[in-house]
């Protein structure tokens, strides 16, 4: 909302020199946020005088356009110029070229003098053109900055003005004023007024505050009027979409006239151009007192009004000269000829008023919220009618409205005004709030007096009668969000202050701390951190393919994923099921910008949805659902398990004297997957994995001992990384490290530590190449029984001196027994017993 | 230099032709420079045939009475010179070892960095911080989903459904628009959820991600973090609000934290309240930063959650994790956090 200062004065105590900002700082203190400053003078510097032209000569040019050379008087005749300056005639009458042809000698226009500033820096002087010294311009509005017609210069006639020559034009028109623009919270329509904002501004300034509303003298009761129905079938909560209409006629009404400057002016600091008198008037009604009204051309007219709701498909054509089909919801005015209007929202076309409307039927009505809210969005027509109906309007002051208007158009447009009227609708049954004594103070913390208690709440405009227990309170027509005790506190603490607030700080019960999942992610995070890998973060935004690659390890098969109904981009509108599409993208971001060697990681949630998705129907507020109503919202909310996964590509290190860096291969991948299992305390199972993100020799599928898969580590398929454009080898895991936390250890028990020495034995094993080693260590652990402490394989050898199709394998036996020194025989038993069970598995041959 | 020195053996006797031997042999160890000419000494002045060896063996010669003397003579002598080839020994081992590690100097600011150390995204840090400082009064930290029901998101917390507060809110919505889910557009269905499932008093903290339909540029990103506190208790007021804050601004940016609260509209709470902290060291000189919203708990808020509001009371407030970086650590551009440069992150490291 923008507040020209002018306006503001008329009813609020604002200091002579105050600007804008200096409004804003006090009514930031009530709630208001600050948002702009609007003031012409910023960009706009004088001598900008009316002058009049005293002689006009037309000259052909060579380029085929014609000048006039003007002789325009800026001083009164008789009296002497007191401006000086470079480019000022002391004789009072400016030589200008002007290529405007839209006046006549003996015209007032607006003359910008040298030394004057327009907007965009635009610098006035003296300068030879065309072959003669212009000294200054006659202006457009345009290039005054207060409107966008440049078809020629303004004449000052035209706009109803016959002001003395030399007279400040900026003043004239307004430009001294200045506005103030706040944000208005959506809970407080009745700030999108000078009005709502005037009464804040005396809250908060403590001074005083003259109701608009009282200025206007509306008659108790109108009788005889435009007849009007309201007939609302189908109200949206039981709430009526109309419940009350004031119509008033004015008759032979001018509404070619100009709209005065001064209304100009103030609209356009309000941010609302000048269209027509009655459709100004209107406007300015609408900004003043915050009720929207509308002007018919009464002629147009057929029969009497009824508002009530669209049949399903009806059309109207509104304002803007666009055709819009109807639905059962919205709420219409209507007259025989059909849908003259969007309830609240627009106008129609057909009967709008025009410049030879003369009689004017006035409309100031009070629509429900919801029905306008709905409506609006329907039809994607943000008004400023409809952003005052659908945050609420006061029911009383329709009529008060109707009036102004009426007497705008009377003193503006020359208008008489019928002494009938309607008036029709039922007034909302008022409310009343109990607020005992205390609970404000409870509330906010501060020991409020009853002094304080009362006056806040009268100023407010509030009835405020004592009763036994505290007060009972009326809140004002136009405070419909003022419902509950709750509500009068904030009130109370708004106006006293919240910087009046004390701080005493509460004192929690003993807490439990971090969870253990919280604290295994953290320790999860930082371990990868620490292990040299960076933490980056990307959106959750994908594809389809993207999801239906990396999220299913099957080539060809779909993945079940959360769309969205309103993505930011079509083509990324879906959910991750897995990070590695937005982590690949980062990873080709920061290659791009020249960072060959990576090593990236992110952890976050995946959006598995399940079979139900959401639910049909979601429970109203302010109660709590049952049981199975609860547990339904829970049951249709995906499963968003907790991920984590890496990215390599390039080396381990940066290159440096006498270091070789090392290639990042597949087992990097793998043995950082292995490090997540380490720090939690799980141990990961491997095996040879397939999956299409993957390359297909060179992938690990992770399990947990359960048998449930985690994830996958390895190399990315080489096509996959040059359809991507990522540099071959690049490497990848991803875990689904909610599983991890869920199968770490709740206690571990601690194993004994023997003293007694260490027997090793080495063993190499001929085995079939395609025998995993992992699967040959574990049946070495099993076979060797319990005097094994541990087995590591040191050496992987296939090619000269071993059979084709095979493999050598070597390992490392360390054997120890808890309570006696060992013998060579023992150790070596042990260790025949390993090599047999693995010659019985494997067939396994000793080398 | 040769082994042996020539000439015949002196006597054991003549005390000055034995000095001068001595005197020559501590003259020569003292000359040598080298381990090796310290050998060749050695062997010329303690070796078989060297004069001090020579005279010494002549000692059985001689007739009794003058072997003791004698005796004492060439023990003593070849006591010096045994001691003095120690002490040479020892010097110029030692200078052997200091000239090894001399040659073994390299240039330390050539070494190379084998292993990189990695980093924290600073959000990520930032928001272990925050829970830090709220776990430490005993508060816990509570999580939810990202995709959300909308009854938890809008209808739980007081969002009227046709009213205008539900649209400023520019959520993403999921397919189909009939299931009523929607992604969380502030953490603020963790503190229902926290109600829902845990007893009374409840002091909590929700950190997270949230999303909104804004496009990215230097101020928005559709995904940023919050973090939201909640605390419901008997009689708890608007100035516990205001000290749980102060308290938490002392913590995060030193003593001299001011915070301010200012009128505000949230569905959510009733008083609500823009909360505004001073920041010393803004660019641009000290000012008011607008930091979070915050407020007592809506009372149709705790009925949604089945807590009753006659009983208890509570306040709530909420922070972008974004926006404090942005304006603790000079953070100019949004993107620079969600772009997910390494640079961003690798100056950070682990700390913020």
């Amino acid at each position: 909302m923008r507040i020209p200062l002018s306006w503001l004065r008329e009813f609020a105590e604002v200091p002579a020199g105050a600007t804008a900002e200096d409004v804003m700082a006090d009514l930031v203190k009530v709630g208001f946020e600050e948002e702009d400053v609007h003031r012409p003078t910023d960009s706009l510097q004088g001598p900008i005088v009316v002058g009049q032209v005293l002689s006009l000569v037309k000259e052909p040019q060579t380029n085929g356009k014609t000048i006039n050379w003007c002789q325009v008087r800026v001083v009164p005749e008789g009296k002497e110029q007191i401006l000086t300056g470079k480019g000022i005639d002391p004789s009072g009458v400016q030589g200008i070229i002007c290529g405007a042809h839209n006046f006549v000698e003996g015209d007032k226009v607006v003359v910008t003098l040298p030394g004057a500033v327009l907007p965009g820096d635009f610098r006035i002087s003296a300068r030879k053109t065309y072959g003669h010294l212009s000294a200054g311009m006659i202006a457009s509005v345009r290039e005054l900055g207060i409107g966008e017609d440049h078809d020629g210069i303004l004449v000052l006639s035209r706009i109803g003005l016959d002001p003395e020559v030399g007279t400040d034009a900026m003043e004239l028109l307004g430009l001294y004023d200045q506005a103030a623009e706040i944000n208005v919270t959506p809970d407080r329509g009745y700030a999108f007024s000078i009005r709502g904002v005037a009464r804040e501004y005396a809250h908060a300034t403590g001074t005083t505050f003259t109701d608009p509303a009282s200025k206007v003298q509306a008659p108790a009761e109108l009788a005889g009027g435009y007849g009007v129905k309201l007939n609302d079938d189908a109200p949206i909560y039981g709430n009526p979409g109309c419940d009350r209409f004031v119509a008033r006629t004015v008759r032979g009404v001018d509404a070619t006239r100009p709209t005065p400057p001064w209304m100009v002016s103030r609209l356009r600091l309000a941010g609302i151009r000048s269209i027509s008198l009655p459709v100004d008037i209107s406007n300015y009604v609408m900004l003043e007192l915050g009720q929207p009204t509308h002007c018919y051309d009464l002629d147009k007219l057929s029969g009497d009004i009824v508002v009530r709701r669209a049949a399903a498909g009806e059309k109207i054509t509104t304002l803007d000269d666009k055709e819009r089909t109807l639905d059962a919801e919205d709420l219409l005015i209507t007259d025989d000829s059909g849908a003259i209007g969007i309830a609240g929202v627009m106008g129609g076309a057909a009967t709008e008023v025009s410049d030879s409307t003369s009689n004017i039927l006035v409309e100031a009505a009070h629509f429900d919220e919801v029905s306008i809210a709905r409506s609006r969005r329907r039809h994607k027509l943000p008004s400023e009618a409809s952003k005052r109906f659908e945050r609420g309007v006061d029911w009383q002051v329709a009529g008060i409205a109707a009036q102004r208007v009426v007497d705008l158009l009377v003193e503006l447009a020359g208008g008489t005004a019928d002494e009938t009227g309607t008036d029709v609708g039922t007034a909302p049954e008022t409310v009343t709030i109990e607020l005992p004594a205390g609970f404000a103070a409870r509330r906010i913390g501060i020991d409020f007096t009853e002094e304080q208690i009362v006056t806040s709440l009268e100023d407010l405009g509030a009835v405020v009668v004592k009763n036994d227990g505290g007060w009972t309170v009326t809140a004002p027509s136009w405070r419909h969000d003022l419902e509950t005790k709750e509500d009068l506190s904030e009130e109370i603490a708004r106006l006293v202050g919240y910087d009046k607030i004390p701080a005493t700080l509460p004192v929690a019960p003993p807490g439990r701390g971090l969870t253990r999942v919280q604290q295994q992610r953290r320790r999860l995070i930082q371990a990868l951190a620490d292990a040299g890998l960076t933490e980056v973060l990307s959106y959750p935004f994908v594809s389809k393919a993207a999801n239906d690659t990396f999220g299913v390890a099957e080539a060809g098969a779909e993945r079940s994923a959360v769309k969205l109904a309103n993505p930011i981009s079509e083509e990324q509108g879906f959910l991750r099921t897995s990070i590695l599409p937005g982590l690949i993208e980062v990873a080709k971001r920061n290659h791009s910008r020249g960072f060959r060697d990576l090593a990236l990681f992110e952890s976050g949630l995946v959006f598995l949805p399940g079979e139900t998705v959401g639910t049909a129907s979601i429970p109203p507020l302010g109660v709590k659902p049952a049981d199975e109503v609860l547990d339904a919202l829970y049951d249709g909310v995906p499963a968003q398990p907790f991920h984590l996964a890496a990215v390599l590509t390039g080396h381990d290190s940066p290159a440096a004297a006498a270091h070789a860096p090392r290639a990042w291969d597949w087992a990097d991948a793998l043995d950082i997957a292995r490090l997540a299992g380490d720090v939690l305390g799980v141990e990961l199972v491997v095996s040879q994995g397939s999956h299409q993100a993957f390359h297909p020799g060179r992938a690990a599928k992770l399990s947990l001992r359960t048998g449930e898969a985690v994830g996958y580590a390895g190399e990315l398929h080489p096509k996959l990384l040059a359809a991507a454009d990522m540099p071959a080898r690049s490497v990848a895991l991803e875990l689904n490290a909610d599983a991890l936390f869920e199968a770490a250890p709740d206690v571990i028990v601690a194993r004994h530590i023997s003293a007694f020495p260490v027997a090793t034995q080495d063993v190499a094993l001929v085995v079939p190449a395609d025998v995993p080693a992992d699967a040959v260590l574990a049946v070495l652990r099993e076979g060797a029984g319990d005097l094994l402490e541990d087995v590591a394989l040191f050496d992987v050898y296939a090619g000269k001196g071993i059979e084709e199709g095979k493999k050598s394998l070597a390992f490392g036996l360390r054997f120890r027994a808890a309570d006696r020194t060992l013998t060579a025989d023992e150790a070596s038993a042990a260790r025949e017993s390993a090599v047999a069970l693995a010659a019985e598995r494997f067939g396994a041959v000793q080398r | 230099m040769t082994e042996t020195l020539p000439g015949a053996a002196p006597n054991p006797t003549d005390e000055a032709a034995i000095t001068a031997a001595v005197d020559q042999a501590i003259t020569a160890i003292a000359g040598a420079a080298t381990l090796d000419e310290l050998k060749a000494v050695r062997l010329a002045h303690t070796g078989e045939k060297s004069p001090l060896s020579l005279a010494n063996r002549e000692i059985g010669r001689l007739p009794k009475e003058q072997k003791a003397l004698a005796g004492k003579l060439m023990g003593a002598s070849r006591g010096r010179v045994n001691k003095a080839l120690a002490e040479r020994t020892a010097e110029l081992e030692a200078e052997n070892d200091a000239r090894i590690l001399l040659e073994e100097t390299v240039d330390v600011t050539a070494a190379p960095r084998r292993r990189r150390a990695g980093a924290r995204h600073p959000l990520s840090t930032l928001q272990d911080r925050v829970a830090d400082i709220f776990v430490g009064m005993g508060w816990e930290i509570a999580e939810g989903p990202e995709v959300e029901s909308e009854w938890f998101n809008f209808d739980a917390l007081n969002f009227k459904p046709d009213h205008p507060a539900r649209e400023m809110q520019d959520t993403f919505f999921v397919e189909p628009p009939e299931a009523h889910l929607l992604m969380r557009t502030h953490t603020s269905p963790v503190q229902v959820r926290s109600m829902l499932e845990r007893d009374v008093p409840i002091y909590v903290l929700c950190p997270g991600k949230v999303f909104r339909t804004d496009e990215l540029d230097a101020t928005h990103t559709p995904v940023f973090h919050q973090f939201e506190g909640l605390a419901i208790d008997r009689n708890l007021s608007m100035a516990d609000l205001r000290g749980t804050l102060e308290h938490f601004a002392r913590q995060m940016f030193g003593d001299e934290a001011q915070i301010r609260l200012r009128p505000n509209y949230f569905p959510f709470t009733e008083p609500s309240a823009e909360l505004d902290i001073f920041h010393p060291g803004a660019k641009g000189g000290p000012q008011w930063i607008e930091w979070g919203g915050c407020g007592m708990v809506n009372p149709n808020v705790l009925r949604a959650a089945g807590i009753d509001p006659d009983v208890y009371s509570g306040f709530a407030f909420g922070m972008g994790i974004e926006r404090t970086l942005m304006f603790r650590n000079e953070v100019g551009d949004m993107r620079d956090m969600i772009e997910g440069d390494v640079r961003f992150s690798e100056h950070f490291g682990m700390e913020i």
